[in-house]
């Protein structure tokens, strides 16, 4: 491995056709680390997987920034491909696995081509992860096809496949809010024993402050497709200094005794407010905010992108 | 699946009264122009003709039920054998037109699908309204003239080279008895004749799977599998070519059994033009000598075949998309 960092996204810049989906987001995830992304919809937590991923759609365009995985650009170098080093777990398990192919053959094609060995081998490793994830019955699954099996199962299925190539980093989007409360525990448990027992790195999209809380050491804020506040999830949670972190974690029922909410919506991305994009909705917004970008500032337990931070905020209107 | 069995016995009511209320009277007919009106009626009671249409429908129904569909009324042979010498023929051409148009109307909606709106995707829509829109007699001239008389490449009419003659008769399928017999010649003579009247018929349906295909394929690519499907690593040709065709083509199957009506009636003005000894030749002479009983029989076998081309495809889907025999889907 090339230095320290495993994932590194550097100033990136996604567009799709004039809307701006993402502009400099940068973020950095050590081996074994664990990252959480965190956002209202829309704002740019998808796109950010899809590029880390390489299914960007395909007139999205990429004017700025890197994504170095184990050192080496993945954007510009899709030989390289991340392809097996990356697995991924995603949104939907009900959705996400062909209905007309047994879930072995599915499997399978993705380790005929990024794992070693040969079918048998592979077979056999399938199984064997099958059991890691407590998949019943894990000999017959292969067989098996999506529809024989309950969401929590093709969950553990999926994710069983992200681990079929030996990846260094998990990325998983949402991969619970498909599921009923009950499995979605197991599965957070699932994911967090998995990761821990493989040292696996873990890059985690949610909007649920309590899976962040419980599964990711670290945290990336984003508003509008740029990261306006990253640190240590203890840090963030406990005492945020974005305005926007600050009323975003005010608006979350678990944490706030009147449900708040944030005046106005998440700007559209094509008619992204100039200077900072929050500015329009910010209740502690400057004249300058209108229109310089707030750099990322560096403070001792993280980086956020306001020069204000430390004035407080007004009394919140109750929504 | 089941439902075949009422849908034919409904053919066999409807088509009865039909016959009986379209103009042309079978009776005049074969007694031939200098009949006498007593002569005419002599002959309309030696076949029942005279009876109510109702008893005459009852007493046809029980006849087809037992298996007996009766004597031309032209001929005077067992309509069943006249048209077991011919549907073979028949058979043989549309199920080469089905291939034809399968193997390359597929293809050519997943090609168009990929190259959503660009110039393949233009170029497939334009064969796809042309095949839809040419009628099968010109195009069959068309094709005669370019292909046989201007190029000599092809055959110009019938099933094989009348000097090397038909193999023995086995099953009455042509390339199969010429194969039974180990006849290479005679193979290639019949393949090449079948290749003109073949193509001109499987042009209507080429186009039409062409298009279920596309839209399947475009339907299918928007899925959240095959998102999941590349960040997981497909191959960008497996994922296309079978990965997302296989659930693109479950449309397109019904599509063809559908589709094998329109071969089969398609078949009647090609057969006419290739001098195609088949079904559709010997319908048309039915029709034209008012002969029912040959014309009642010619329906139902068609729409016998039509109705077990459905049921194997109804198999078919079963067999591709696994919800189908769970009752999930």
């Amino acid at each position: 491995m090339t230095g320290p960092d495993l994932l590194r996204v550097d100033g990136l810049a996604v567009q799709l056709g004039r809307a701006s989906i993402l502009d400099d987001v940068g973020l950095v995830i050590r081996p074994g680390a664990t990252m959480g992304v965190v956002g209202e919809s829309g704002c740019g937590k998808s796109t950010l997987l899809r590029a880390i991923l390489g299914i960007l759609p395909r007139h999205a365009r990429i004017p700025r920034g890197a994504i170095l995985f184990e050192g080496r650009d993945i954007l510009s170098d899709q030989a390289a491909s991340a392809r097996g080093r990356i697995g991924f777990v995603p949104q939907d398990p009900y959705l996400s696995l062909n209905p007309v192919f047994r879930a072995g053959t599915q499997l399978l094609e993705v380790m005929r081509r990024h794992a070693p060995g040969n079918r048998r081998q592979h077979r056999a490793k399938l199984i064997e992860l099958f059991r890691a994830v407590q998949l019943p019955d894990p000999e017959g699954a292969l067989d098996k096809y999506p529809h024989e099996f309950s969401g929590g199962q093709r969950q553990r299925l999926l994710i069983a496949a992200a681990l079929s190539c030996d990846p260094a980093l998990l990325v998983a989007d949402e991969p619970t809010t498909a599921l009923d409360v009950t499995t979605q525990r197991e599965i957070l448990a699932l994911l967090r024993r998995l990761a821990s027992e493989r040292g696996l790195a873990l890059l985690f999209v949610t909007h649920d402050f309590g899976v962040l809380a419980t599964l990711c050491e670290q945290v990336t804020v984003l508003y509008a497709g740029r990261v306006v506040e990253s640190g240590l999830t203890r840090a963030v949670l406990d005492a945020p200094e974005h305005p926007y972190t600050r009323m975003l974690l005010a608006c979350h029922p678990d944490r706030a005794a009147d449900l708040i909410g944030i005046p106005g919506t998440v700007p559209a991305a094509d008619a992204q407010p100039s200077g900072c994009r929050f500015h329009p909705r910010c209740p502690i917004a400057h004249a300058s905010c209108a229109t310089e970008v707030p750099p990322l500032l560096l403070t001792e337990d993280r980086s956020v992108a306001c020069p204000w931070h430390h004035e407080p905020l007004p009394e919140m209107a109750v929504v | 699946m089941l439902l075949a069995l009422p849908a034919l016995l409904g053919l066999v009511v409807a088509t009865f009264i039909l016959s009986r209320v379209i103009p042309g009277d079978a009776a005049a007919t074969l007694a031939g122009d200098a009949a006498t009106p007593a002569q005419i009626a002599d002959i309309r009671a030696r076949y029942g003709l005279d009876r109510p249409i109702l008893e005459q429908a009852i007493i046809h129904v029980r006849q087809v039920l037992t298996g007996d569909l009766g004597n031309s009324i032209f001929t005077g042979r067992p309509v069943a054998e006249e048209i077991a010498q011919r549907l073979p023929a028949t058979l043989e051409l549309t199920f080469a037109a089905l291939l034809l148009s399968t193997l390359l109307g597929v293809p050519l909606g997943l090609i168009a699908a990929l190259d959503h709106n660009g110039p393949a995707d233009h170029l497939v829509r334009l064969v796809s309204v042309a095949g839809l829109a040419i009628a099968s007699f010109w195009l069959a001239i068309m094709l005669q003239m370019v292909f046989s008389m201007e190029l000599d490449w092809l055959p110009l009419r019938g099933r094989i080279d009348v000097a090397l003659g038909l193999p023995p008769r086995v099953t009455g399928f042509l390339l199969i008895d010429c194969l039974l017999a180990g006849d290479g010649r005679r193979l290639s003579s019949a393949m090449l004749h079948m290749l003109l009247p073949a193509l001109t018929l499987s042009l209507p349906g080429l186009a039409t799977i062409a298009r279920f295909t596309r839209s399947g394929v475009l339907e299918t690519l928007q899925k959240d599998f095959v998102l999941y499907a590349r960040a997981a690593g497909y191959g960008r040709f497996r994922l296309a070519a079978i990965y997302v065709l296989r659930n693109a083509i479950t449309v397109t199957v019904t599509q063809i059994g559908l589709l094998f009506g329109g071969l089969i009636s398609g078949a009647v003005v090609v057969e006419a033009v290739f001098d195609w000894p088949g079904l559709g030749t010997y319908a048309v002479q039915a029709i034209l000598a008012a002969d029912y009983k040959a014309l009642l029989a010619v329906t139902l076998v068609v729409g016998v075949v039509y109705a077990i081309v459905n049921v194997v495809v109804d198999v078919l889907q079963a067999v591709i998309d696994p919800r189908v025999s769970d009752g999930t889907r």
